[in-house]
Formats: structure tokens, sequence, C-alpha cells
């Protein structure tokens, strides 16, 4: 793979706007965002301020209504597997086993078994999903579907990973777990991320910068750079140096949502 | 989930007995209904009964018309599901078909099927083609219509994963729209094979000259009530074995959905 020069993600200035019930509703202006190439970084929020919406143009579900959308210097037009995306509810394919969601991706390319089994492998080793193979969807817990949801895009080896609030709908147990998880298996594989949460602390403990945006229109209100060690483990979330930064971005969203209740008059 | 026990039988039972009753104490003019016990032997005679030797013209004979219309229902119905379900699937999906297809067929669909019949025959003859017409024409509906709606309703979320994964728009129609809307399509499959029987009894009464139509007719006509009955149950029965054996497909089909239900 060519080295891109540049970051890997870039918003310039970036305007959205939708039509909700006849009226035009700004949700999100003049987004300027740079992701470096292996980069993990965390966009927080609350819910509403367009986050998700952002993430949905980066992996080209959608348009901007204004600016452009780069990844690797190349304007989004269309989905495409170089930018996977992993969903707050997991959308897998329901009447497909675990194994058979995996080898979505790498089937539809043709690809033949030969040429993903071994990676298909290691991937059920990494995400914890050896000897559910063969169960379906159904059959999975919330934090299973969602390692389900994790290995079938990493097994296309995208050049982005895009998650959008993965481990919002998991009971808090699971959430750490997958946290960790996730913390592994970036460690492997060191993709450029975008991860979209409202959870300071999963941010901070993930993430090498987190941009904190404001309520709608959402704007990216400060990046803040998270210079704490890796690897990093739960236990990093107790230290002083990540309580520092927790206090600044929460001092930074308190700001936000003060302003946001005198805006609605709330 | 309540014991299902033998308690089902309890209300068939009774109605017989008000049946026989009804026939026994005559509460109704003698001769014109059949008690349960004299179709049950006309029924055992048209079915077992040596063919041609006996008195009766029925005797013997049930199974061949089983078959004649058992034939035309299988026919007409994989005739409509060889073009409802594909049809159904590119309204579903297409915009440009929705407009041009979807318009006609609701017209065209409040149409009774009997009321298609003389324009059947005036164009068909009394000849098999006829009855597959009005046969494939009834099921159609509900196939093209539920399949159509299967597809409107796959998750967004999941046509967005698939287009994520490199899927494209054929991929997409048979790895996702396709079994999302099975279990709609298969919805559509048992109110067109319920619609098929329908239709092939209207079709032989009028259309042909074979099977369990034909019979029912002519029997009415000869005033043979229990031959009547006798048939009225026997559509009823195969009625519902067809219903129960698109269920069974269905449930080895989507047995990723009962997990669904249950887990």
């Amino acid at each position: 793979m060519a080295e891109a020069r540049g970051p890997s993600i870039q918003l310039r200035d970036v305007w959205k706007d939708f039509v909700k019930r006849g009226r035009r509703v700004e949700a999100l202006r003049a987004i300027e965002v740079a992701v470096e190439v292996n980069e993990f970084a965390a966009l927080l929020g609350p819910s509403g301020c367009g986050k998700s919406t952002l993430l949905n143009m980066v992996a080209g579900f959608d348009r901007p209504t204004r600016g452009e959308v780069l990844v690797n210097g190349v304007r989004v037009e269309r989905p495409d597997p170089s930018r996977a995306v992993v969903f707050q509810e997991p959308a897998l394919f329901p009447w497909y086993t675990v194994l058979d969601n995996i080898t979505f991706g790498p089937k539809t390319r043709g690809l033949r078994p030969a040429a993903y089994q071994p990676r298909v492998d290691a991937l059920l080793e990494q995400v914890g999903l050896e000897g559910f193979e063969s169960h379906y969807p159904a059959e999975l817990s919330g934090g299973m579907k969602q390692r389900v949801g994790i290995a079938r895009v990493l097994v296309m080896e995208p050049q982005v990973l895009l998650m959008d609030e993965p481990f919002g709908s998991l009971d808090a147990q699971t959430r750490l777990v997958m946290q960790e998880l996730l913390l592994s298996v970036w460690e492997r594989h060191h993709q450029t991320v975008l991860f979209v949460t409202h959870d300071v602390e999963e941010a901070l403990l993930l993430a090498d910068s987190v941009s904190v945006m404001t309520a709608r229109p959402g704007r990216i209100k400060k990046r803040i750079s998270v210079e704490l060690p890796r690897p990093r483990a739960l236990e990093l979330t107790t230290s002083a140096a990540f309580n520092d930064l927790k206090r600044e971005v929460l001092s930074l969203i308190r700001e936000e949502s003060r302003r946001a209740a005198v805006q609605s008059g709330g | 989930m309540p014991r299902r026990g033998p308690w089902f039988v309890l209300l068939p039972l009774a109605l017989l007995l008000l049946w026989h009753a009804a026939v026994a104490r005559q509460w109704v003019a003698p001769g014109i209904i059949p008690a349960p016990s004299q179709v049950a032997e006309s029924w055992y005679r048209w079915i077992f009964g040596a063919a041609g030797t006996s008195l009766s013209p029925y005797s013997g004979t049930w199974l061949a018309n089983v078959l004649y219309s058992s034939r035309r229902v299988l026919q007409g119905f994989l005739i409509a599901a060889a073009l409802g379900i594909p049809l159904g699937l590119f309204i579903g999906w297409n915009r440009l078909v929705s407009n041009l297809v979807d318009p006609s067929i609701q017209l065209l669909r409040p149409v009774p099927i009997t009321a298609w019949l003389p324009f059947s025959i005036a164009v068909f003859g009394i000849y098999d083609t006829g009855a597959l017409f009005l046969i494939g024409l009834g099921a159609f509906y509900p196939i093209v219509v539920n399949t159509t709606h299967g597809v409107r309703d796959t998750n967004l979320l999941l046509l967005r994963a698939a287009r994520m994964l490199g899927a494209s728009e054929t991929t997409i129609l048979g790895k996702v729209v396709f079994p999302s809307a099975l279990p709609s399509i298969f919805t559509g499959l048992r109110l067109g094979v319920g619609v098929a029987w329908t239709a092939v009894i209207v079709a032989e009464m009028i259309a042909v000259k074979s099977g369990l139509g034909y019979v029912l007719w002519d029997a009415y006509y000869v005033g043979r009530m229990d031959i009547c009955v006798a048939t009225m149950c026997s559509v009823g029965m195969l009625g519902f074995l067809s219903d129960r054996l698109i269920h069974g497909a269905a449930c080895v089909l989507l047995r990723w959905r009962a997990l669904e239900a249950h887990g």
C-alpha cells in the first residue's frame, strides 16, 4: 500500500442540512476534521449533535450539503470496503451464521476460501468467537454480536475503521470487556479509527485524540490530544493523568450543555 | 404455551353431533341435507369403491379427481410463484419498475377471480389452459403484493452494511433483500395457495370437465348432496394440507427466524 500523503480522513468546511417536516435543520456547521494515518480519533458529543451524521458522510452513506470529505486524498462518493463501519446495532445478517457473516465481504469480493480462511481463523481467535462459527446472530448476546460486527469488517483489512457508538447498547460490564478487546485488536492492526461516542471515559481510554462537539448545529468545539502511554488497559482510567484529561473534557461539555440549555430555553 | 392436549377435537365433535341431530330430528326438511354417517359412507365408496361396476357413477373416482385438481393447483401456483416472486422483488426494489407496473396490478387486483371466468372461457375455451389462467391469476396477486411489501421492509442498516462490505446491487438483492423478504414471501405463498384452491373449484365447475369442482357441480345437479358435502370436505383437507406443506418449508428455510423469536 502506498503511503498516503496528508491526513487519512479529512473533512474540509463540511456543512450538513436536513429537511425535517418541511423545515430546514442545520445539523453540522463548518466542520474541520483531520485524522492522521493510524490515529485513533474519537468524536465526543451529546446525542443529536450530528456526530453520527458526520460518520455517515465519511462512510459514504450520506453527502455533505457543502464542503468535502476526503479519505486518503480521495473524495468520498459512496460506501466502500476500504472504509469499514461498525454500527451501534450490530446489523448482522440474521439468516447467516457467524462464519457466513464474517466471510460475507471476502466472498462478495470473489476471493477463494484459501485466500481469506487464515485471516478469518486469526480474527475468530482475536475477538473470542472460536466455537461460535455456526451460531446464528439470534443465539448470541449483544457483546458477541458486536464481536462479529468487528470481525466481519476487519477481515476486509480496511484502511479506515468507522465506529458509531459500537458499544452504546451494551451493558456496563460487557462494555468494559469490549473496550479492552478493541484496544487489543487495534494494537495488532493499527488502522485509522474514527470512533463516535458520548462516553467521556470510553473516548479517553481508547483514543489518541478526542474532538468534543457542540450541541446542534454540531461544530468541533475543541480537539484534545490524549497522550497516555500504550498499550492501554482499563486500569488507566484510575490514573491521575487520565482524570486530569477527564476533568478538562467534562468542563468543556458542561460549558456546552449550559449553552444549549440557554438556547433551547430549557 | 398452554397445553394443546386433545381439546381441539371438542368443537368439531360438537358440530358433528349438532349436524347429526339436525338431520335425525328433522330440524331441516328431510332429504335435503344428508346425515354425517351418510356422507361418510358415500365418501368411503367414492374413494374405495370399484370403479365402473357399482351403481354409483362416483364409485372409485375420488383419487383421479383429487389428482386432476391437485395437478391444476400445483401448476397454476407454480406459474404464479415463478412470476410473482421475481416481479415483486423488482417492484419493491426498483422505483422505475414500481411506477411502471404496480398501479396496473393494484387496479386489476380488485377484479374478483370469478369475474374473469367468462373472459377466460372466451379466450382459452373449455380446456386446462383456462383453469390454469384463473388459478395462476388468483394466486399471483397475494404473492406479488406480499413479496413487494417484504422487499420494502428490508432494514436500511442491513443494506448499508452490505454496501459497506462491497456488495453490488445484484448481490444485495440476492443475499440481503431476498432473505429479508422471505418471511413475507411465504405469507404470500400461503395466501396464494388458498386462492388457488378457490379458483380451481370455480374453474372446474364451469370451464373443464374433470376434478373436484366438476364433481361438486355435477353431484349438485343430480341431487347427490352427500357427494357435494364429501367434496367440500375433500377440498378443505387438501387446502389444509397444502398450507401445512408451505408452512413446513418456511419453518425449514426460516430457521434463523425461529431462533430470533425464542432468543
